[in-house]
C-alpha cells in the first residue's frame, strides 16, 4: 500500500499540531507566556532587568504567591475562594488596630505587642475560614455565594471598624523588620513566601489530607464512597485559604505600615487568574501547585512590566479580566484536546 | 468458542419477500473511531419497511454509536447510507427528522421544568402570526396520547413524571414527528409489563402503517414477541444478521458474547457460613424500600434482581450509609449498625463497589495509585499520622494490578484513559486494598468488555470461595443466574421472591419481575 503525498502531508501537519496540544496540554501555556512577556518588557525598557526592580519583583510577587497558594488549594478541592481580598482587609485594620494601641500603651513591649498582633490576624484569617467552610460544607451554599457574601461582610466590616481611614502608628519592629527588612539582601517577605510554598508543596504531595482535596475536586461521590469525610476536609481548605491570605494580610500591612481598609481588593480576581493560568482546573480535582506559583509570579511580572512602560491603571485591570478570560478558555481547550 | 470465525459462514438472511415491503435504509461498510477505540466497522445493516429490526449486542458492542448515526448524532467515518435508494448524509437529529428518522434514547431529551405537551411540541410549536397557538399544541398532544392509549396529562411537569411515564412522553414525542424510520433504544427498561404490552401493541400497529422499526434490546422474551430480524453486534462488527424465528436463546448470546456459555461464567462452590450481612424490615424514607429483610452469608454469592426503580440498588446503597433509613436494623457480622455511613462500614469490613463507576465510583483525572488506595489510605499500610508511605502505597497498588490484570499495567496512568473493562477493575482493586469481608456489587459489568466480564467473574469467584460474602445486584439476568447461589427479587421495593438452588431459574425470577394486574391479559 503506498500513500498518497497528499496524505502524507496532511499526516505530518497532523503530527505536528499533535505536538504542540501535547505540548500544551502537559506543561501548559504559562511557560510560553513567560517568557514573551519578559523578553518584551526587556526589550521596551532597559530598567526591567535591573537588579533593583528584579528585587522590587520578587517582593511584590510574594503577597500574591502566599494568597495563590490557597486559592489553589480551594481551587483544587472543587471550591473557589472570593472572600481573600476581605480576609487582608480586616487582618490588616484588626491587627494593626491591636498593635498601635498596645504599643502606645506599652512602648516597652514591642515584641509583644507584634506576636499578640500577628496572632490576632491570623485569628481573623481562620475564622473567616471556618465561617466560609461551615457555609459551603455543612449547608451546602456554593461556594460562590457563600464567599461573596463573606467578601461583602469583610470589606463592610473593615470600613466600619476604623470609619474608612488607615490605622497607623504600628511598632517600628513590625513595619521595619517585616515590611521593608532584608536578610541576605533578600526581602523579609520572599522568605515567607517560600515557606509557604514548600509548607503547601508538603501537605499537598506528602500527606493524606492532599491526596483526598484532589480525590474531593475530582469526584466528591467517590471520595464519600471512599470513607473520606468530604465536610471536614473541605472545611479545613478555607480554612487553609484564608490563613495564609492573612499571612499576606499582615506582610502587607507591614509593608504600608498602615492597617487598610482598602487592602486587598484585587486579590480574588488576581489569585484565581494565577491559578487558572498556571494550570489549576476551575472544575477542580486537577492542577500543581508550583504552576500555580509560577502563574502569581507571571502575574507580577506583567503588573510590574505594565507599570514601568507607563501602562494607564485602568488599562492593567483590563488586561487582568481579559488574561483570566483567555486563561479559561484555555483550560477547556486543554481539556478537550486531552481526550 | 471461536464464534467469530463460525459465524462468517452464516449469511445475511434476506428478509421474506412480501407485499409492498420495500427497503427503507442501507448502511453498507460504516466505521466509526473515537479517539482510542474503533467503535465500528465494516457494518453493513438495513431496514425494510414494516419490519422490527433489533439490535443486540453487549454493552460497549456499539448498538449505541451505530444508532446514533443513522439518528444524525454524528456522521459515520467511512462507509455510506441510503435512504430509500437515494444517498444520505445527516448533520443533525435535526436534520435526521426531517427525512422522517425519530429516535427514542435511553438518555431523555425532555426539558423537566416543562409541560408534556410543551416537551412534545419543543422546537416545532405551531404559531399564529408569531404568537404560540396553544390550543393546537393542547389538540395535538391529546391526539397523539389517545393514539398511544398512554394515560398522561398533558399538562403535568415532566421532572414529576415516573421514569416510564417519562419514557411513554419520550415515545409520544418520536411519534408526534410523524415518522418513516423509528429507533427505539430499549424502551422497556423501566416500563412495567402492561405499559409494555401496549407498547408492543402500538409497535405492530405502526408496522401495518409500513415504518420501519430499530429496537434495541438485551430482552431475548422481546426478540421472540416482536423482532422480524436481528443483527447482532460484538466489538463494533456485525457479526450475523439473522431471522428472529429461527434462531435459538444459547445462539444469540453465543453470537452476542463470543463464547459458549460454559466459558463465560464459572462454577462458584458455594460454600454458605455465618451470617455476615444481615438486613431486617429496611424501609426508607424515600420510600423505595418497604419492610426488606435479606442476608448474606460468608462464602456465598447471595443475587437481587429486580427492574429498573424496583429498589434493588437501594438496599445495596441503604447499607452502605448511603440512603436515608425510616426503620428496620442492619447488622454486619451478628454487630448492629445503628447509623450506617460508608467510612463506618469500611471499618466494618464492607464495601459497596457503584454501579455508575465514572458518576461515583472514579476520581478519573487521578493514576489508578490514587485512585485504588483512596478507600484505605487511613491505614496504616498507607500513611502513618497522615503522612503518606508512598513507597508501600505503591508496592501494594501493583501487586493489586498485577492480581486483577489490570490492562495496561501503569498504576502512574490517569484513571481516564482506561477501558470500562479496566476501569472497573480500579474499583474492585479498592476492596482489596483493605480487609474486606462484605462485598456489595451494584451492576459490576456494565459498560465492560466479554473480556474483563469474564476476568471480573473470576474475580468474584475468588472472593467468594475466600470466603467473603457477595452481594450481587444485577440487571442482567443470567449473570445473576450464573454466579449467584440463590437470589432475591424485588419488586415496588419489596421483596417478591426467595428463590435458591434449582427453583432459581430465569421462568421463576422474570415472572415476579412484572406486575400481574388485574386488566392484564
Amino acid at each position: 500500500m503506498t500513500t498518497a503525498p497528499m496524505e502524507r502531508e496532511a499526516a505530518g501537519a497532523n503530527r505536528l499540531s499533535d505536538l504542540a496540544r501535547s505540548i500544551f496540554s502537559t506543561v501548559g501555556i504559562l511557560p510560553i507566556l513567560l517568557a514573551v512577556v519578559i523578553l518584551y518588557f526587556a526589550s521596551q525598557e532597559s530598567r526591567f532587568y535591573g537588579t533593583a526592580n528584579l528585587t522590587n519583583v520578587l517582593r511584590q510577587s510574594t503577597y500574591l504567591i502566599i494568597v495563590t497558594l490557597g486559592q489553589a488549594l480551594v481551587l483544587i478541592s472543587g471550591g473557589f475562594d472570593l472572600s481573600v481580598g476581605a480576609v487582608i482587609a480586616v487582618t490588616s485594620v484588626v491587627s494593626a488596630r491591636y498593635m498601635a494601641s498596645h504599643y502606645a500603651a506599652n512602648p516597652n513591649s514591642e515584641l509583644s505587642s507584634v506576636l499578640v498582633g500577628v496572632g490576632i490576624g491570623l485569628l481573623v484569617g481562620v475564622i473567616f475560614g471556618l465561617v466560609n467552610g461551615i457555609g459551603v460544607a455543612r449547608f451546602n451554599v456554593s461556594p460562590f455565594i457563600m464567599t461573596l457574601g463573606m467578601a461583602s461582610v469583610g470589606s463592610g466590616f473593615a470600613l466600619y471598624y476604623t470609619g474608612g481611614s488607615p490605622v497607623s502608628g504600628m511598632p517600628p519592629l513590625f513595619t521595619r523588620e517585616i515590611g521593608t527588612g532584608r536578610w541576605f539582601e533578600i526581602p523579609v517577605p520572599v522568605y515567607a513566601a517560600v515557606l509557604a510554598t514548600i509548607v503547601v508543596l508538603f501537605l499537598v504531595g506528602s500527606t493524606s489530607w492532599g491526596r483526598y482535596l484532589y480525590a474531593i475536586g475530582g469526584n466528591t461521590k467517590a471520595a464519600f464512597l471512599s470513607g473520606i469525610p468530604v465536610g471536614v476536609y473541605t472545611a479545613s481548605v478555607y480554612v487553609m485559604c484564608s490563613l495564609l491570605a492573612a499571612v499576606a494580610g499582615l506582610l502587607l500591612t507591614a509593608r504600608t505600615s498602615s492597617g487598610e481598609p482598602n487592602l486587598g481588593g484585587q486579590y480574588p480576581l488576581e489569585s484565581i487568574t494565577a491559578a487558572v493560568i498556571g494550570g489549576i482546573s476551575l472544575r477542580g480535582g486537577e492542577g500543581r501547585i508550583m504552576g500555580a506559583v509560577l502563574g502569581a509570579l507571571f502575574i507580577t511580572i506583567l503588573t510590574n512590566g505594565m507599570n514601568l512602560i507607563r501602562m494607564e491603571s485602568y488599562f492593567q485591570t483590563m488586561a487582568i479580566g481579559v488574561i483570566l478570560i483567555l486563561a479559561v478558555i484555555f483550560d477547556r481547550l486543554r481539556d478537550r484536546w486531552r481526550v | 468458542m471461536q464464534l467469530a470465525r463460525a459465524s462468517v459462514v452464516e449469511d445475511v438472511q434476506p428478509l421474506p419477500a412480501e407485499l409492498g415491503r420495500v427497503e427503507l435504509l442501507r448502511l453498507s461498510s460504516i466505521g466509526k473511531r473515537f479517539p482510542g477505540v474503533q467503535a465500528l466497522s465494516e457494518v453493513d445493516f438495513d431496514l425494510q419497511s414494516g419490519e422490527v429490526h433489533v439490535l443486540f449486542g453487549e454493552n460497549g458492542a456499539g448498538k449505541s454509536t451505530l444508532i446514533n448515526i443513522i439518528a444524525g448524532t454524528f456522521p459515520p467515518d467511512d462507509g455510506t447510507m441510503t435512504l430509500r435508494g437515494q444517498p444520505l448524509r445527516l448533520h443533525s437529529p435535526h436534520h435526521a427528522r426531517q427525512f422522517g428518522i425519530n429516535a427514542v434514547f435511553q438518555e431523555f431529551s425532555l426539558v423537566p421544568t416543562l409541560s408534556v405537551q410543551d416537551n412534545l411540541y419543543l422546537g416545532r410549536e405551531p404559531k399564529h402570526a408569531g404568537i404560540l397557538d396553544k390550543a393546537a399544541i393542547a389538540r395535538g398532544t391529546k391526539e397523539t396520547l389517545d393514539l398511544l392509549e398512554f394515560h398522561l396529562d398533558p399538562k403535568a411537569q415532566v421532572g414529576r413524571l415516573s421514569r416510564a411515564e417519562q419514557q411513554m412522553v419520550e415515545i409520544a414525542k418520536a411519534i408526534q414527528g410523524e415518522p418513516s424510520i423509528l429507533i427505539l433504544d430499549e424502551p422497556t427498561a423501566s416500563l412495567t409489563e402492561n405499559e409494555a404490552n401496549r407498547l408492543f401493541a402500538l409497535i405492530e400497529r405502526l408496522k401495518e402503517q409500513g415504518l420501519g422499526i430499530i429496537y434495541i434490546t438485551h430482552r431475548i422474551q422481546e426478540i421472540r414477541r416482536i423482532a422480524d430480524r436481528v443483527t447482532v453486534l460484538r466489538d463494533g462488527r456485525a457479526v450475523a444478521t439473522v431471522a428472529a424465528g429461527d434462531v435459538s436463546e444459547s445462539r444469540l448470546v453465543e453470537l452476542m458474547t463470543g463464547r459458549t456459555v460454559d466459558a463465560l461464567y464459572p462454577t462458584i462452590d458455594h460454600q454458605p457460613g455465618p451470617v455476615m450481612l444481615q438486613a431486617t424490615g429496611l424501609t426508607l424514607v424515600n420510600g423505595r424500600v418497604r419492610n426488606v429483610s435479606i442476608d448474606v452469608r460468608a462464602g456465598e454469592v447471595v443475587g437481587l434482581a429486580g427492574l429498573v426503580g424496583s429498589g434493588k440498588s437501594e438496599i445495596g446503597r441503604a447499607v452502605f450509609g448511603l440512603e436515608p433509613i425510616a426503620s428496620g436494623s442492619i447488622a454486619i457480622g451478628g454487630d448492629g449498625v445503628q447509623h450506617p455511613t460508608p467510612r463506618g462500614m469500611l471499618d466494618r469490613g464492607v464495601i459497596y463497589i457503584p454501579s455508575d463507576r465514572r458518576e461515583e465510583g472514579l476520581v478519573a483525572m487521578r493514576p489508578v495509585r490514587e485512585n485504588m488506595s483512596l478507600a484505605a489510605l487511613g491505614l496504616p499500610t498507607f500513611s502513618r499520622l497522615g503522612l503518606l508511605r508512598r513507597r508501600l502505597e505503591g508496592r501494594t497498588v501493583r501487586s493489586i494490578a498485577q492480581r486483577l490484570n489490570l490492562r495496561p499495567l501503569n498504576i502512574e496512568r490517569e484513571v481516564a484513559y482506561f477501558s470500562g473493562g479496566n476501569q472497573q477493575k480500579v474499583v474492585l482493586g479498592r476492596g482489596l486494598a483493605r480487609n474486606v469481608k462484605v462485598f456489595i456489587f451494584d451492576e459490576p459489568t456494565t459498560g465492560v468488555d466479554v473480556g474483563a466480564k469474564v476476568e471480573i467473574y473470576a474475580f468474584m469467584k475468588e472472593l467468594c470461595e475466600r470466603g467473603a460474602a457477595v452481594l450481587l445486584i444485577s440487571s442482567d439476568l443470567p449473570e445473576l443466574l450464573h454466579l449467584a447461589n440463590r437470589a432475591y427479587v424485588m419488586h415496588r421495593g419489596e421483596v417478591r421472591a426467595k428463590l435458591t438452588g434449582s427453583a432459581l431459574t430465569e421462568e421463576a425470577v422474570l415472572a415476579n419481575f412484572f406486575d400481574h394486574d388485574a386488566d392484564a391479559a
